[in-house]
């Protein structure tokens, strides 16, 4: 009777051993777990056709927000260079428009000579409207907009410059300060004295910059606005720390310039993926 | 009592095993062989293998996963953005995926701003 027992226990125990091999066998063949970075690179098409064009005229910002740098040139300067070596497109070199002396002599951007449906609402309002002298912030750049509908004005610079594909817009590199509550991940040994990372909660005061940049384009042929984009992004370090305004405004425009650039010309971003077995 | 119960597993998972892991085995022949000319650089072929390896099994998230990618470095975002959301919602705890798909996002976002006209 006990061996019968036995016997009848050890066939229960392998049995269940072959079902839960057979369970993980499954297991294992529905769940492989082996994988491979790789590298990728992803075009992206330009959101605009500048095929009519041969050549582009990064005519200049109305730029304000900060006295220690000049985002107006430093943006032209950018641009010019960064489409120097990744577009097709042959850059003009030129003074830089005096865009707000432009805006200001016709009263708020001139009246447009050919009104399209688009710019009625902005070629209605009265000229002679006072435009801030000093551009400290967002709704400063606001009576400025009317500058870049004035078709016969840009139809006029593209002429000038041989019909080119103009680049214009508004840029503010305001300073900026916030303080509250940031995680950050804090190195600590345990008992053991084992390394261990940890995310730690701490109030910190911090100051920096944001970048508001919009970028018009403009057809020189005709001196409509083909299309427009406007970016935000900022940056802040510790309070105690001194970043100089221009190397913070470069590094904002690093993260900028290459969707600046896929407007113009199909680019191709580079990443790593992780391919599964 | 419980040998009748692992009976009836080992019964089940060996019938129904062989169907599932044929299709699985036949699909991860086409990925492995998918991986192999990707890290080539054939992204094409790549792409036909994948495709071949969702059809053959349209419940493994690693191919529809691999296959995201290659229409990522095609720039078909569409078919990218599809692929991932596939392969998520048959594995949405693979961080893997997860990761891949963020990135992916960021790209996209990028290339759509909040304010074009």
């Amino acid at each position: 009777m006990t061996a019968r027992i036995q016997k009848k226990d050890r066939n229960a125990r392998s049995l269940a051993l072959a079902a839960v091999s057979a369970v993980l066998a499954a297991v294992a063949i529905g769940c492989g777990t082996t994988y491979y970075e790789i590298p990728i690179e992803t075009p992206i098409q330009p959101k605009m056709d500048v095929s009519p064009f041969q050549r582009v005229l990064v005519a200049g910002f109305v730029a304000g927000g900060n006295d220690e740098i000049d985002a107006n040139q430093e943006t032209v300067r950018l641009l010019r260079s960064q489409l120097r070596t990744k577009s097709q497109l042959k850059v003009i070199d030129a003074d830089l428009l005096p865009l707000m002396e432009v805006a200001a002599d016709s009263g708020g951007g001139a009246a447009d000579e050919h009104p399209s449906p688009d710019n009625n609402v902005n070629s209605t309002q009265a000229p002679g409207v006072s435009l801030p002298k000093q551009i400290k912030e967002e709704k400063d750049l606001e009576p400025y907009e009317r500058l870049f509908a004035n078709t016969a004005y840009w139809k006029r610079i593209g002429e000038e410059f041989q019909n080119p594909l103009i680049v214009t817009g508004t840029v503010l590199f305001s300073p900026h300060s916030r303080s509250g509550y940031v995680q950050r991940d804090t190195e600590m040994y345990d008992s053991f004295g084992r390394r261990v990372v940890r995310p730690t909660r701490m109030y910190m005061e911090r100051k920096g910059f944001i970048l508001r940049p919009k970028f018009v384009f403009i057809d020189g042929r005709t001196g409509a606005t083909m299309y427009s984009e406007s970016y935000r992004e900022e940056i802040l370090y510790n309070a105690q720390q001194n970043t100089p305004a221009l190397s913070s405004y470069f590094e904002l425009m690093d993260r900028l310039v290459p969707n600046f650039l896929s407007t113009l010309s199909s680019q191709k971003i580079k990443g790593t993926r992780v391919l599964l077995k | 009592m419980a040998a009748r119960a692992a009976l009836v597993v080992a019964l089940a998972v060996a019938f129904v095993s062989p169907t599932f892991a044929d299709a699985r085995n036949d699909a991860k022949a086409q990925v492995e062989f998918g991986i192999n000319v990707a890290q080539r650089g054939l992204w094409r072929e790549a792409i036909y293998r994948w495709e071949k390896a969702v059809e053959i099994d349209p419940t493994y998230a690693a191919a529809h996963n691999d296959l995201a990618i290659a229409y990522e470095h095609e720039g078909m975002l569409d078919k990218a953005r599809k692929a991932y959301e596939k392969a998520l919602e048959l594995d949405p705890n693979n961080q893997q995926i997860r990761q891949n798909y963020e990135l992916f996002k960021e790209i996209n976002d990028r290339t759509n701003p909040e304010k074009g006209s």
